[in-house]
């Protein structure tokens, strides 16, 4: 008896000092990435500053739109909403954009240097979430500036800030709209142990990503419009896509335009669709990685 | 001038016989460019349903707003094709000291390096504006006169030589650094502001930006002007609007022509 639970003491030992292990392998990887970003900080506030610029457009042209309807509401959106709509999509979009992840992925396997993860015991996805994070957090430490910036010169066209809970949805839309974001990326990227050169799979991918996901437009706008199925408009079809939580949603929550049981249903949705992308990747990764034949030196 | 020009038709050949070598790629090119265009234009319908004029009574009806979106796709294709490649390219041959071969050919610098590359799948765009033109014009609540007519193409090459100049003030940038891999983002961002009609900027930001993109930087000039003498009524204001163009042009030809010798002067060559 004493021998079996020394044995399971031991056991549990061993597990939690591989766990241990694992987070500190994480942990460096961390930290690692985060000191490789911080090189290119000013390009960062330069290039963060930068970004705002196509919105300014994009508020000149429905100051104009709204300046000759006689309506001061489209869609349900007021002038100032659509203003702050465009702004809280530039926050969306910097918790769920993956630049130049689903191309690194597929560099990697076409250039042969994706074999080094296969044989470090390093977990290639878990590496390349922690690269993101560290990617992201040097991000938000410097474009901290630019955007507080930016939303303090413009927050006269924002309503009143929502109540505690609302910017409790607000911060998990966010979090799960980082891992939609990659998850998504990552699996395109993953195609490249079929396809090798995927740069017009993501072009395909950003082209219906830039439309569907809310970062053009409202999305609340196509309500109007059939998609030929009866009952169903194209906000309707498009609710059920991936894309919309990735830009639409956390603006939508801010600005209180989705609410009560739709606000549930829509976080339910979200998270499905983070799990869903997240096991597609793991599958793509094992399926890849069976068939890969390490091309390069 | 004749030399040029046959050597120009050389590389030209050259890149369309390449283009042709790899004729997947080629259409997959065409492809992507005139999926990112269909979705402009899909926006551009959207907002229609919800306005019937884009600023009130600015004219930019859904007609004439399309004839102006022609306008800016004819012109930013001809740039596309003839001159972003080779800027492009530029970049990384300052960096490794390609620029170096450039330099001792028998041949203008600005012309070699501006337009050895021709990228043909940028065609696609301007072709499709092309028929949005011709698609457009006779629905225009004002038909245009013949003389508008024939203004039309001399100012789509001043919008084009407006936005060339750019292209060249850029390239010298990279010149000046060393390296400069967001040529294309500064690019896009700046061209963005010539996207729409200049009378949506408008107010006490509007204004201001309107005249900076005017008289400063003339991006707005690019497409604003041929597309007004088009697609709205020609009045006597509008001479002034077409001479602004006309000067804008040949100054930022001059202008970008100085800037780039000056930057060329000061290269130094990074090979061994």
């Amino acid at each position: 008896m004493s021998t079996t639970a020394g044995g399971r003491f031991a056991a549990d030992q061993g597990f939690l000092a591989r766990r241990l292990h694992a987070w500190r392998v994480w942990w460096t990887m961390l930290v690692i990435c985060l000191e490789e970003r911080l090189v290119y900080r000013g390009d960062f506030i330069l290039g963060t500053l930068m970004r705002f610029l196509p919105i300014v457009t994009q508020v000149f042209l429905w100051t104009a739109v709204f300046g000759a309807t006689s309506s001061g509401s489209i869609a349900g959106y007021s002038r100032n909403d659509i203003v702050a709509y465009y702004l809280l999509t530039m926050v969306s979009r910097a918790f769920s954009s993956m630049p130049g992840l689903a191309g690194g992925i597929a560099r990697g396997i076409r250039d042969g240097s994706v074999k080094k993860y296969l044989v470090q015991p390093v977990d290639y996805v878990s590496y390349l979430l922690a690269a993101r994070i560290a990617h992201k957090l040097v991000y938000y430490a410097v474009a901290i500036l630019p955007f507080a910036g930016v939303f303090l010169f413009c927050r006269e066209y924002f309503p009143p800030i929502p109540d505690w809970s609302t910017i409790g949805v607000f911060v998990i839309s966010l979090l799960l709209s980082f891992l939609l974001g990659f998850f998504m990326e990552a699996t395109l990227g993953m195609l490249g142990f079929w396809f090798l050169e995927v740069s017009s799979i993501v072009f395909a991918y950003m082209l219906v990503q830039y439309m569907l996901s809310g970062h053009m437009f409202p999305l609340d706008m196509l309500a109007d419009i059939p998609t030929g199925i009866p009952g169903l408009s194209v906000a309707g079809l498009v609710r059920f896509l991936p894309f919309e939580y990735t830009a639409y949603f956390p603006a939508a929550v801010w600005l209180g335009k989705v609410q009560g049981a739709e606000l549930v249903r829509s976080l339910l949705v979200e998270t499905a669709w983070v799990v869903v992308m997240a096991v597609a990747c793991r599958i793509a990764w094992w399926r890849g990685t069976r068939r890969y034949s390490a091309f390069g030196g | 001038m004749n030399r040029y020009l046959s050597i120009f038709a050389t590389f030209a050949r050259v890149c369309l016989v390449r283009d042709m070598t790899f004729r997947a790629n080629f259409i997959l090119e065409c492809v992507t460019s005139l999926g990112w265009m269909a979705m402009n234009l899909a926006f551009y319908l959207l907002v229609f349903t919800f306005t019937s004029e884009i600023g009130r009574g600015t004219g930019w009806t859904k007609e004439p707003f399309f004839a102006f979106v022609a306008t800016g796709l004819i012109i930013n294709s001809i740039v596309q094709a003839l001159f972003m490649p080779s800027a492009e390219e530029l970049t990384e041959m300052v960096r490794t000291g390609g620029l170096d071969a450039v330099l001792v050919q028998p041949l203008d610098a600005q012309f070699l390096l501006s337009m050895h590359r021709v990228d043909f799948s940028a065609f696609a765009n301007g072709l499709v504006g092309v028929g949005l033109l011709v698609w457009a014009i006779p629905r225009l609540p004002h038909p245009p006169s013949p003389l508008a007519l024939l203004l039309y193409p001399l100012l789509v090459v001043c919008g084009v030589a407006i936005l060339y100049s750019l292209v060249i003030m850029l390239a010298a940038a990279t010149i000046h650094l060393g390296r400069n891999q967001s040529l294309y983002d500064f690019w896009f961002y700046l061209t963005n502001f010539s996207r729409y009609p200049a009378e949506i900027y408008s107010g006490p930001w509007g204004g201001p930006l309107r005249a900076l993109c005017t008289f400063v930087i003339p991006i707005l000039l690019v497409v604003n002007v041929p597309a007004r003498v088009i697609a709205q009524p020609f009045t006597g204001q509008a001479w002034g609007m077409i001479v602004g163009a006309l000067l804008a042009a040949l100054l930022s030809l001059v202008l970008s022509r100085w800037v780039f010798q000056s930057a060329l002067a000061k290269y130094r060559s990074a090979s061994s």
